[in-house]
């Protein structure tokens, strides 16, 4: 009876209309059924059999990509909870924690994000040790080394939004390095020659730090800023960088391979 | 145990430890053995017993157990066992090119299998299983919340994110600009550059060891030596004040360290000269912008008489070879300067606080 039911599943209007190919059975069909898939369309039909391994991809940018999906799918159930005002922060966080039914969601993205910095650390030892930034591949390894320190910034960013003890002081530790840039920085070298008229461009309502922070200290419009790139500016350009860089390994010949 | 315990606290500080690192990773590049199965079970087995056994003492437990701090120790790991998967399929390419076979990965390339089943069905095992882990993580580990923020109550320690505590932990040794600034700026520029200044055509493609010594050496010990090691330090190490304390020692609010660290400036001009501090600022601090003039601009040019740079010269040409010496010069800077401050308690090379410029 279940023969019965699958068949006539697949054999619906609705379910070919979906999958046109159905289970590859043959060679034209595996082929067909990477064609014809947007998301399995990354890949090529055929690929180096020494360059698919898990000893020698160790899955570990496929891992950085599947965190990167965990991070965008629970970030945006959070943001239904979450308001990034000095007022409801915490106590949202603290909510999530007691009242939201299935309340995994934050542990999940917090430790997705420390998961995700490991797993493009190790991918990124995983691509040098294979001597995979060599030509033809240069511009990739470069789009790569990006998309590291975009997670950095997207991890470092996120850390101030619960509004705890943690978060602002470890915000606060980090951007104070900003009022060091050199010219940029309120105590950074050779900001003290930029001057006009006598007075100093560059001080502590104007350097970098200022930029940074939108503020002279940690306050509801750092909350706000951190939050706008944290949810928005610094996905976007790495959702666009993540792309550029599956093209590029598909364009630079595939997983690299000796010649 | 107690003096087990109490040996382990002195050999951490950063002075011993950084120096037995530094013999370990010399002793890491040489070895063969530590590569082999053997070998990694060995160093796994002793990295766990230490960790478990470890994990007996309060104040070990205390400091690992950190919700955050997890995370961490699981890098610590991963790092280890990766470095060690690398380096074992390295070794075993060269054996295998020293006995003429073809490398491991060359037996399979041109083999071209369908991406449908083979590489779409181990990604998927590979999104379960990791759902799988994410989910009981998440479920047996709760995320860290501490108190409200309070702006006008800073906890001691105060620390960055942990992976950057690497750089927080540079800022003992340098000034923000350098540790929080123009460093990070330099390791990402120095990343980006790899791959120009790497002229080697071996090692493309595949896991090698000795056709790409140098390389590996370098990378690893700016990834193993500073970075990791650096973090380890900075999350587990350092306690209130930033004072350094033993992986069993209680961090003590009141524990006081002495700061005698002297500036170059004053070794040259009073200790050595016995005529004081020059009150121009550019006299004064002239012996250290000579020497960090020195390390920069001539030394990249000496370097290149030796007969083992002038091979590097040779093969990248000026250009590459320029960059890369002093992107590998900055590198340097870090462990000089950690000598020079554990040796002479050194301070800064230049000192020039009018202008916040202090090496």
């Amino acid at each position: 009876m279940i023969e019965n039911l699958s068949k006539s599943i697949t054999k619906s209007q609705i379910w070919k209309s979906i999958f046109r190919v159905g289970i590859p059975t043959d060679n034209r069909k595996r082929a067909l059924a990477m064609l014809g898939n947007v998301v399995l369309h990354l890949h090529p039909i055929k690929v180096k059999k020494s360059g698919i391994r898990m000893s020698y991809t160790w899955c570990m940018g496929g891992t950085a990509f599947f965190l990167f999906l965990v991070e965008t799918i629970t970030g945006l159930l959070l943001m239904f909870y979450y308001r990034p005002t000095v007022e409801y922060a915490f106590v949202d966080i603290v909510d999530l924690r007691e009242a939201a039914a299935f309340g995994i969601m934050r542990e999940l993205h917090r430790w997705g994000a420390h998961a995700m910095v490991i797993a493009v650390w190790l991918h990124m030892f995983r691509v040098f040790m294979t001597g995979s930034y060599k030509p033809p591949r240069e511009f990739n390894w470069n789009v790569g080394v990006i998309l590291l320190v975009l997670t950095l910034l997207l991890s470092f960013t996120g850390y101030l939004l619960p509004w705890d003890q943690l978060a602002i002081w470890a915000i606060t530790v980090g951007s104070n390095m900003a009022r060091a840039t050199p010219l940029l920085g309120n105590e950074g070298p050779g900001a003290a020659f930029l001057k006009l008229g006598g007075q100093r461009l560059i001080h502590a309502g104007s350097d970098a730090r200022f930029a940074l922070i939108g503020g002279r200290t940690i306050g509801g419009a750092t909350l706000i800023r951190f939050y706008v790139l944290h949810c928005v500016g610094i996905p976007l350009v790495a959702a666009f960088l993540i792309a550029v860089h599956f093209w590029r390994v598909r364009k630079d010949g595939g997983i690299s391979g000796p010649m | 145990m107690d003096f087990v315990k109490h040996a382990i606290n002195v050999l951490a500080y950063p002075y011993w430890s950084f120096t037995l690192v530094l013999i370990a990773f010399g002793f890491m590049l040489w070895s063969k053995g530590l590569w082999s199965k053997r070998g990694g079970l060995i160093l796994l087995a002793a990295g766990t017993l230490f960790f478990l056994v470890s994990l007996l003492d309060p104040n070990f437990y205390l400091i690992v157990a950190k919700a955050d701090n997890v995370p961490i120790v699981m890098m610590v790991f991963l790092v280890g066992f990766f470095v060690w998967f690398a380096m074992h399929k390295a070794i075993e390419n060269d054996v295998r090119v020293s006995r003429g076979e073809p490398l491991f990965e060359k037996t399979e390339v041109e083999d071209r299998i369908f991406t449908w089943p083979d590489l779409v069905f181990s990604e998927f095992i590979c999104m379960v299983v990791l759902t799988v882990v994410m989910v009981v993580w998440s479920i047996a580990l709760r995320a860290p919340l501490e108190e409200p923020a309070n702006p006008a109550l800073a906890p001691n320690p105060s620390k960055a994110p942990w992976y950057f505590l690497g750089l927080q932990e540079m800022l003992v040794y340098f000034d923000p600009w350098l540790a929080g600034v123009l460093l990070p700026g330099l390791i990402i520029v120095g990343l980006m550059a790899i791959p120009y200044i790497d002229t080697n055509p071996k090692g493309n493609g595949y896991f090698s060891f000795r056709e790409r010594r140098v390389e590996i050496g370098l990378f690893l010990f700016g990834w193993l030596v500073l970075w990791s090691q650096m973090i380890v330090i900075g999350t587990f190490l350092r306690g209130p004040n930033w004072n350094f304390f033993g992986p069993y020692e209680f961090w003590d609010q009141n524990k006081v360290e002495a700061l005698v660290n002297v500036d170059l400036s004053e070794y040259f001009w009073i200790k050595l000269l016995h005529i004081g501090l020059p009150g121009n600022w550019f006299l004064r601090e002239l012996p250290g912008i000579l020497l960090i003039a020195f390390y920069f601009f001539v030394l990249p040019v000496l370097l290149k008489r030796t007969r083992w740079f002038k091979k590097y010269y040779d093969k990248m040409g000026p250009a590459r070879y320029y960059v890369g010496a002093t992107l590998f010069l900055f590198m340097m800077l870090l462990p000089i300067k950690m000598y020079c401050r554990w040796l002479f308690n050194l301070k800064y090379f230049v000192h020039v606080q009018e202008y916040f410029f202090n090496i």
